[in-house]
């Protein structure tokens, strides 16, 4: 926010920043090698609705755009605070494997933007899961354009260790977010 | 409904009355040492410092004053939730959250920067609302944080206090020069002016003071998209604020005089003093025609 919008008190969420999905796929490959994780092919975003038709009725139309030939299908479900999730499933044995999610994820990104959402938009996830049945999120914040990995081990607990390795391994791949009180949980989000 | 319901929560009463009365103190010792010494520039001096201090750990003294606790998110998950939520959708640096035990539904954030703000809520007000109204209470809050308001209002109340500071050295100064002859006109010109400063400071600053609730309104409508959600929980808080008794607060700081950034305003609550906070109807028809905004085809 700037500086006169501070002292006028007109703060507006700001727009979000979109491209930095795309390091995903090369980011997958270490992460493999240095922890086994690979991706599950889920993927999801999580925006915030407004209240009223109008934003309903850009809801549906995005959805409906996303579901029209050639487009990725997405699921929708609304968590209990309020925020909509969509879930987009990509195949990964495919052959453009997470190259392919993140371009579908990319693409339900876009129809948002173009309907408005930028403002509102919270997150993206990117699940992955090892053969121990140990499951990580790399979590992306628009508004920040960093990632953070979110890994969840047993009910509302998370295996901080484990997310400060994935960190060390994946911060010359990624723009890891720094400030560690961003990477907020996102218990039983759609996609983990 | 009963009156009794809302019986008056007598230790946070006490607190408030506590702090008023040490920054009252403060100021009471200032005129000491003024009068004492006749030294105006130790006596701005020291005027300012304790603004200044006001301001600098405006963080801790709102929450001393309200009794709040600091909370992990393992304590308050659902609500370190929604504040992590509203910091990513916003940009924001997540600020200390704190919850008072109190059955008085308020919140208040505080804090010289967004690096060192707290925000509190009180239980009262987390059981009465529901997590939509919670969260557009706390993007209010938050606005306030975004907004700097500690520190605008802060500066704001410079002049009314420098205006209440020479009123009272020309008081003294006066009733000291009362046995010359000639210099009582000038100090009454000058004690008059400094008084019609102050008041109008006064008026300017609470103005002020409205404009920056209906800002952070805003932005915590716009922040969330959920205009409504806000209405109702503003009205909500409002009508039982109507029967908690904010009023003996106010008359129990006599020193509020001397102290002109209101001692307990330095944490932006959403509904304690009246005059700092536009009428709920104004606040209701800005939010009525956010709402009306976000519902127009094409916003």
């Amino acid at each position: 926010m700037s500086w006169l919008g501070r002292l006028l008190g007109r703060s507006t969420p700001p727009p979000a920043g979109l491209d930095a999905l795309f390091a995903v796929p090369g980011a997958a490959l270490t992460l493999e090698s240095a922890t086994g994780l690979r991706p599950t092919g889920l993927g999801s975003v999580a925006f915030r609705a407004a209240e009223g038709g109008a934003s309903a009725g850009s809801v549906a139309e995005a959805e409906r755009l996303l579901s029209a030939d050639g487009s990725p299908a997405v699921e929708r479900t609304v968590d209990s605070y309020g925020f909509t999730w969509l879930l987009v499933r990509h195949d990964p044995a495919d052959v453009d494997g997470v190259a392919g999610l993140v371009t579908d994820l990319h693409a339900v990104n876009s129809t948002l933007v173009d309907n408005g959402f930028g403002p509102s938009l919270l997150c993206s996830l990117v699940g992955f899961a090892g053969d121990d049945g140990r499951r990580l999120g790399l979590v992306y914040l628009f508004k920040r354009s960093t990632f953070y990995p979110f890994a969840p081990s047993g009910d509302q607990q998370r295996d901080t260790a484990f997310e400060l390795q994935v960190r060390g391994a994946l911060g010359s791949d990624l723009p890891v977010e720094p400030d560690l009180s961003r990477w907020f949980p996102v218990w039983g989000a759609p996609g983990l | 409904m009963a009156r009794s319901r809302y019986l008056p929560d007598r230790g946070l009463t006490a607190r408030m009355g506590l702090t008023m009365f040490l920054l009252g103190l403060l100021y009471v010792v200032l005129i000491v040492v003024v009068t004492s010494y006749t030294n105006l520039v130790l006596g701005l001096v020291i005027a300012f410092g304790a603004l200044f201090a006001q301001w600098f750990f405006s963080d801790r003294i709102a929450l001393y004053a309200m009794n709040g606790r600091v909370v992990t998110p393992e304590e308050a998950p659902q609500l370190h939730g929604i504040v992590d939520r509203l910091c990513a959708l916003s940009d924001m640096t997540k600020p200390t959250v704190a919850i008072a035990d109190t059955d008085v539904p308020n919140a208040f954030a505080t804090g010289r920067t967004p690096q060192r703000a707290v925000v509190c809520a009180t239980t009262g007000l987390m059981s009465r609302l529901d997590d939509r109204e919670l969260e557009g209470v706390l993007a209010h809050e938050l606005s306030h944080v975004a907004h700097r308001d500690v520190t605008v209002m802060t500066v704001a109340s410079v002049v009314g206090v420098l205006a209440g500071f020479l009123t009272r050295i020309m008081i003294f100064s006066g009733m000291g020069r009362r046995r010359d002859s000639n210099g009582a006109p000038v100090v009454l010109v000058v004690m008059l002016v400094s008084i019609v400063v102050y008041a109008l400071a006064f008026v300017l600053t609470r103005a002020l003071s409205r404009y920056r609730e209906l800002s952070a309104d805003r932005g915590a409508a716009f922040l969330t998209g959920q205009p409504s959600a806000l209405a109702s929980a503003l009205t909500k808080i409002t009508g039982e604020m109507g029967r908690i008794p904010n009023r003996d607060l106010r008359e129990a700081e006599p020193y509020n005089a001397f102290f002109f950034a209101p001692a307990i305003a330095s944490g932006f609550s959403l509904s304690t003093l009246f005059s700092t906070h536009p009428p709920l109807e104004r606040r209701l028809e800005q939010l009525g025609s956010i709402s009306a905004q976000l519902g127009r085809p094409g916003a």
